[in-house]
């Protein structure tokens, strides 16, 4: 998409995961971090959006329980044996 | 290959780093499952089961099903693999395999959603149109106020458990394409590829999916942190 020169604030949310996904123009991209660096509330927006990608990232740290592990080594074997 | 940003986070087990570095090694590990040695069973096993839950759990109601769903997918990755050609990677074949045996059984249990579709109507505004001034004043489409900075609160509100949960729980409430694009991407850490791949789905459907599902995500969380700001 083209970004007008008058890129809002209402618009530049909206643009957002464009952005961090590198998929802007660099034209838009341009524009989008002008606008980022003369208003503090898209700043504070991008900021409040890569915290919450960077705390979801770190739900990951369940592991698998021993009884999973022990179920599927059973079904290996099955498998092995069949 | 594009593969898995998340192993560094993970048990560092032989095979699982191996075969992230290279190809050759997932030949190697292929090879020895198909000599059946178990090993390489329990490497892979390791390494993806906690996510293939994860993302049965995305189709299908309860976890204990998404277990079920998870060892079945599992026995169907083992006999089919001599079928297995490389032509994906392992990690996207298996997670293929998991959507076809997730979504069959949760068409069975009836939560099935249409799979393709963009899930709801197209226009989800990323943030309330009532936080910013409207069409006609001179800051039109502006922030009336700003959002809160969260790199000023107090660390342990901001990663503490219930910041957590009430991500979990957000992302719970998301429709079913949505949670499981933004589990894929932001949780299990996949590329934008993979999980079009996985999904099948196309690159702007997939953004746009990611969009709305981490643009109702954050709102959730604002309205949580907010609650500091009150008291």
């Amino acid at each position: 998409m083209l970004i007008s020169e008058d890129l809002t604030c209402q618009e530049l949310v909206e643009l957002v995961t464009e952005y961090l996904e590198g998929t802007l123009r660099p034209k838009d991209r341009d524009r989008f971090e002008q606008h980022v660096v003369l208003c503090d509330g898209c700043a504070y927006y991008l900021d409040q959006m890569r915290t919450m990608i960077a705390l979801t990232d770190s739900l990951t740290e369940e592991s698998i329980t021993p009884e999973a592990r022990e179920s599927l080594l059973h079904v290996f074997r099955e498998w092995k044996g069949g | 290959m594009a593969f898995m940003p998340q192993l560094s986070r993970l048990p560092a087990t032989r095979y699982s780093r191996s075969v992230a570095q290279v190809g050759a090694a997932e030949v190697e590990l292929l090879e020895a499952l198909r000599e059946g040695q178990e090993s390489a069973f329990t490497a892979l096993v390791e390494e993806y089961h906690a996510s293939i839950v994860r993302v049965a759990r995305t189709y299908v109601s309860n976890r204990a099903t998404a277990e079920e769903v998870a060892q079945e997918t599992w026995l169907a990755v083992l006999n089919g693999l001599d079928r297995f050609e490389g032509r994906a990677s392992l990690k996207t074949w298996i997670f293929r395999i998991l959507a076809n045996i997730a979504q069959t059984r949760a068409q069975r249990d009836s939560r099935s959603l249409p799979f393709s579709s963009l899930g709801d109507e197209s226009s989800e505004p990323a943030v309330d149109p009532e936080r910013f001034a409207p069409a006609g004043e001179r800051w039109a489409g502006h922030w009336k106020s700003y959002p809160e900075r969260w790199d000023t609160l107090p660390e342990e509100r901001l990663v503490g458990d219930e910041t957590r949960s009430r991500i979990e729980g957000a992302i719970e409430r998301l429709p079913s394409i949505q949670r499981q694009v933004i589990t894929l991407r932001d949780i299990e850490g996949w590329s934008a590829e993979e999980v079009c791949s996985a999904l099948e789905l196309s690159e702007t459907n997939q953004r746009v999916l990611l969009h709305r599902a981490r643009s109702k995500v954050r709102q959730a969380l604002e309205a949580y942190l907010a609650q500091d700001y009150e008291c």
